[in-house]
């Protein structure tokens, strides 16, 4: 079984867990137009390498972000959502290219 | 000794003609040039250069012909959807693989056998009731039966009384099938070869230019060509080649995986499809069983497989078919997805004028090949968007208009 790093529970197997999405800014839906609403409803980078995505671990419902390569499916950390948003106000928005961080000792989930 | 036989035909000089011409040297413009030498593409060559005068048409194609996801699907073509929209363009679809084998002169193994979809909910019921109404309504033959009916069609088939969900009632499409499906990509080619349409292999593209609005160079690994229409039949890379051109997809690439047995005699005439436990079976003509899953639970650029959907996979199986125990995995591989919110493709005009997307073929790509061909070709030499295909337009997501086939296409295939 594949593992990945919940930062609440630990390292459980991949089947715990599931996919939520890339994080990103939500526009203001009173402010923004159809169309900018629409882009981010719909529109997706879908970018290929380090992204950073919603995980949640479902037994806990516990939501985190984890930084994952789409090229290679490697999980390369995962941290609660204050740890993101602290990373965040140091430079690292959502927006901004993830970079890779040192492989867990137990090695990240491939694929 | 070399027997006569062999020397006379050798003397003759009636070797046997190659399905393709060696790559030609890259000129310096197109008048159309297609980005992706599959299915697709190599379709819309095809129906551009024998229905349509367009001048010099190059396909473009990173590696070699049929080698991404036309040759990675698990060749179902069937046209039992949902929505109007749907079942009207893949209706056409079947219609011309009927008789594509006879019109390109390539076999392509076209096997009208039937698709069973197997309801296990009353839910499922609900919408196969729907499905057959809309399909009778547009002329598909769609029809519930009942359980006898299924036993009768496919006695090997368990009805899982002793499981969690049995089988309730089965949603019966006679006119779905399957075909070879490297043969349907190496058709089109030769096909559109013998018609002037120049297949560039081993020819990538690195960028794309647009200039005032519309596109005007395309930079390869072999050199730029100056293009006047550019369609992009890339799915596994759509969002990336897009990007491209400055052009925004609304799509999210996920693996998809399916596996085949050893060839076994023949066992399964129909192919059956269990959207309840996400798997579906059906026979090659060379005896593989093909088992085939739904999409990956995330999204990645890779054709790897995993441990778990094998697990996933030969579980689903071998509990609507019981004599699959024993049967061994020849392979398992992966196939990349281009999901769409709505599940339909998207298809037609871009933002960058004389661009052209074919996309968004997530899981219901192969078959639709020959009517992808059809409709693109139309597109480009009358640069208006046929009708068969004006609802599946990118700026369906700007008007909130979307075409919605996710009952008919999750994990029926």
């Amino acid at each position: 079984m594949k593992l990945m790093r919940c930062p609440l529970n630990g390292w459980r197997g991949v089947a715990e867990f599931m996919y939520g999405g890339v994080v990103e800014d939500i526009p203001d839906p009173d402010a923004c137009d159809d169309r900018a609403w629409s882009d981010y409803l719909f529109i997706r980078e879908n970018r290929r390498g380090p992204v950073a995505e919603w995980w949640c671990h479902l037994p806990s419902a516990f939501w985190f972000v984890a930084l994952r390569s789409t090229a290679t499916g490697e999980v390369l950390e995962t941290l609660t959502w204050a740890q993101w948003r602290q990373r965040c106000e140091q430079g690292e928005g959502p927006s901004a290219p993830v970079a890779p961080a040192p492989v867990a000792p137990r090695g990240g989930v491939h694929g | 000794m070399l027997p006569w036989t062999l020397i006379r035909q050798g003397l003759l000089g009636r070797d046997p003609q190659a399905d393709l011409p060696p790559t030609p040297t890259l000129r310096p413009h197109y008048d159309v040039a297609i980005i992706g030498g599959g299915g697709h593409g190599l379709a819309t060559a095809y129906y551009l250069a024998s229905r349509h005068r367009v001048g010099r048409i190059a396909v473009i194609e990173r590696a070699y012909i049929g080698g991404g996801n036309t040759g990675r699907n698990t060749q179902v073509v069937r046209a039992n959807y949902i929505t109007p929209e749907a079942i009207r363009f893949y209706a056409r679809s079947v219609e011309l693989y009927r008789g594509l084998s006879e019109e390109l002169g390539f076999n392509l193994m076209f096997s009208g056998r039937g698709q069973l979809t197997l309801a296990q909910t009353d839910a499922a019921l609900r919408g196969f009731r729907l499905r057959a109404e809309s399909n009778q309504h547009l002329g598909v033959r769609s029809e519930i039966i009942d359980r006898a009916a299924i036993r009768e069609l496919c006695p090997q088939l368990s009805l899982m009384d002793d499981g969690p969900q049995p089988v309730l009632a089965g949603l019966w499409h006679p006119e779905g099938g399957m075909a070879r499906h490297d043969a349907v990509a190496w058709g089109f080619a030769r096909a559109a070869a013998r018609r002037g349409v120049e297949i560039h292999q081993q020819t990538e593209v690195l960028g794309i230019d647009v200039e005032a609005g519309a596109v005007k160079r395309l930079r390869t690994t072999r050199g730029d060509i100056e293009v006047g229409a550019v369609v992009q039949a890339v799915a596994g890379a759509s969002s990336e080649v897009a990007a491209m051109a400055g052009i925004r997809l609304p799509i999210v690439t996920y693996p998809l995986q399916a596996l085949v047995t050893q060839p076994l005699k023949p066992f399964l005439d129909p192919l059956v499809s269990a959207p309840a436990s996400h798997c579906y079976v059906s026979q090659s003509p060379r005896g593989e069983a093909i088992i085939g899953g739904g999409s990956d639970p995330y999204p990645l650029y890779s054709t790897r497989v995993t441990l778990e959907m094998k697990e996933e996979l030969l579980h689903a199986a071998m509990e609507m078919f019981p004599c699959l125990a024993g049967a061994k995995v020849l392979r398992q591989w992966a196939g990349m997805t281009d999901m769409t919110p709505d599940y339909s493709p998207v298809m037609g005009l871009s933002p960058v004028q004389g661009y052209y997307l074919d996309a968004g073929w997530g899981t219901w790509g192969f078959k639709a090949t020959p009517v992808c061909g059809e409709t693109m070709a139309q597109l480009v030499a009358t640069g208006r968007v046929p009708a068969l295909i004006e609802r599946f337009g990118l700026e369906r997501f700007g008007t909130f208009t979307q075409v919605n086939e996710m009952g008919a296409t999750a994990a029926s295939h």
